[in-house]
């Protein structure tokens, strides 16, 4: 039997505002536990939340680039449920009035471009962390509760179950973190936390009408994460109904060591979270002219840059992923202002810089690298004053120390040796010393040329001009 | 009237144990209070909005400015356990989320 395979994701966006979502509280990370908290998000009788403005803007912008409508009329409402790092024992969230609602994502899937819907897009409020002694959060002696992470402000996108695959999940899921990060709303890091994911997952026999049973998917924190459990639980789904037996509704955990998804005690009583609207702030009222002076903030996303990027003749590899990465593409779209031949770019920073850039674990704009230094270091290669080994060579220089091409070259005596007379001398002695080679290739071996070239650049410590050599070799051999 | 599986799912929501008694007790006092506010149901609302707040004030908003002086002392100063700027607690028994 086939199986159709329905996913479903649900994304927590942690956004980067310089304030907590309903106090003054700083957000930020590693700071000593506790340290940012005040009588809101502790949540202490009698304090006020008073909502973050720019929480409220990054919300709509998402979701416009997600292709929502956004609701006019939005209020927040309340989630209860008990929880140590739930300090109010409700969760200030939005339930029928979400900010963006009815939205899409198109990714590129095998058998072509695919639309996923988008539920919906809300603001909430994220809950505190805990540490539990032993680790485990059965059989730990005490457990250790931070509120500093309690009321930063979560962006929650939710899809509907279009996704189709965990590969489509992964595309899925890089798009979405892609926009965030182009956005500035959020900055995208799983293993950080600052972005996570649940997954609902179901099957069922191909063609038929209803969805099957799905199971909700945890403790999802990489990328890579997402495409292995999704594929482990859609084997164990077909595993379950193949043996005529029936999938139970539950939510299982992924156990990233052990590769496979396990049941967490299912819950005696279903999600009763009583929601009720938030009596502490007044509701929101989002008129056109605050949405379309957000809309005019969005920039250009990935996708649009992407095809931006083909139409100046680059590959759909080098396209993408150029476009996908945002310092990298910041770089570019700088570098191609000042240099037209956008191919010649790409090839430098796809190859070689990029090369760098790993050797030292660092993106493009956290190096000394400019895009005027770059442009400088093609022009010297174009007007051949410099062949593109010894470009290579000193692209370091660039990078860690920022000085320009010009004055490296100038300082190491690097500029290529352009005067006939200084390279025939070169060449005669190169013959002189191989006699031997050079008798082999008057006999037709060709490969001899190739090795005298060698000797001409290794005395020439590379400078020489590798077109003039081989026009001057040539004549000098008759 | 309520039923004593509702007062009892009430009673799990809450993390309340309660004696056959004090259930009896309170499924007569819950029901008072329903009844109460059913008096609401009496009054057709088909053509009134929801009101979600009392005010009719929208858009209180805050400018993104972070502030910090509350003292971790002051976070800290009525937990019954403290350990290195951690509020310290039971641990934590059931999935509930
Ligand atoms: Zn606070």
């Amino acid at each position: 039997m086939e199986y159709e395979v329905n996913i479903g994701i649900e994304i927590h966006a942690e956004l980067l505002t310089k304030s907590k979502v309903f106090c003054s509280c700083p957000v930020q990370f590693g700071a000593p536990p506790n340290t940012l908290t005040c009588p809101v998000c502790l949540g202490l009788p009698g304090a006020l939340p008073v909502l973050n403005k720019k929480a409220v803007e990054y919300a709509i912008l998402t979701a416009l680039a997600l292709n929502c409508k956004i609701n006019r009329n939005a209020i927040f409402h309340r989630k209860n449920y008990f929880y140590p790092d739930l300090p109010k024992n409700y969760q200030i969230s939005q339930y029928d009035t979400p900010i963006g609602i009815q939205g899409y994502l198109e990714i590129e899937t095998s058998s072509g471009r695919k639309r996923i819907r988008i539920r919906r897009v809300h603001l909430e409020e994220d809950t505190g962390k805990l540490i539990h002694s032993g680790g485990r959060i059965t059989g730990s002696d005490m457990s250790f509760v931070d509120f500093n992470r309690s009321g930063v402000p979560l962006l929650e996108i939710v899809s509907e179950p279009d996704i189709s695959s965990p590969e489509e999940a992964k595309e899925y899921l890089t798009n979405i973190r892609d926009i965030l990060v182009f956005l500035g709303v959020c900055d995208g890091k799983m293993e950080e936390g600052s972005m996570r994911c649940e997954a609902n997952v179901s099957i069922r026999p191909k063609g038929s009408e209803r969805l099957g049973t799905k199971t909700e998917l945890k403790n999802i924190n990489s990328f890579r994460a997402v495409e292995r459990a999704l594929q482990y639980e859609i084997e164990r789904q077909i595993d379950i109904v193949s043996k005529g037996r029936e999938i139970i509704q539950e939510t299982r955990h992924w156990d990233e060591k052990n590769e496979k998804t396990i049941s967490m005690r299912s819950k005696e009583e279903a999600h009763d979270y009583r929601y009720f609207p938030e009596p502490d702030l007044v509701p929101l009222e989002i008129d056109d002219g605050w949405i379309e002076k957000i809309r005019a903030q969005i920039p250009e996303l990935p996708e649009e840059k992407y095809e931006r990027y083909k139409k100046l003749g680059l590959t759909p590899y080098e396209a993408k992923l150029l476009a996908h990465d945002l310092e990298m593409s910041t770089f570019f779209d700088e570098t191609i202002k000042l240099y037209n031949n956008p191919k010649n770019i790409a090839n430098w920073l796809l190859v070689d810089v990029t090369k760098e850039l790993k050797d030292r674990n660092k993106a493009i704009n956290q190096t000394l690298l400019t895009p005027r230094m770059l442009v400088e270091l093609l022009t010297l290669i174009d007007e051949e004053k410099i062949s593109g080994r010894i470009a290579k060579d000193i692209l370091p220089e660039l990078i860690d120390k920022g000085i320009s091409p010009r004055k490296v070259i100038e300082e190491r005596n690097l500029l290529q040796i352009t005067d006939t007379s200084e390279l025939s001398s070169v060449i005669e002695q190169v013959l002189k010393e191989n006699a031997n080679v050079v008798e082999e290739y008057k006999k037709g071996k060709e490969k001899s040329f190739m090795f005298l070239v060698g000797q001409v650049m290794r005395l020439t410590k590379g400078k020489a001009n590798p077109k003039l050599v081989n026009e001057l070799l040539r004549k000098a051999l008759g | 009237m309520l039923s004593v599986e509702e007062v009892i799912h009430i009673e799990r929501l809450a993390r309340l144990k309660l004696t056959d008694k004090e259930r009896e007790m309170y499924r007569s006092q819950l029901n008072d209070v329903l009844n109460y506010a059913a008096k609401l149901d009496e009054i057709d609302t088909s053509n009134v909005p929801p009101m979600y707040h009392i005010l009719p004030v929208t858009n209180v908003l805050r400018e993104d400015i972070p502030q910090n002086n509350f003292s971790l002392e002051d976070a800290l100063s009525n937990a019954p356990l403290k350990e290195g700027g951690f509020f310290v607690i039971p641990p934590i028994l059931g999935g509930e989320e």
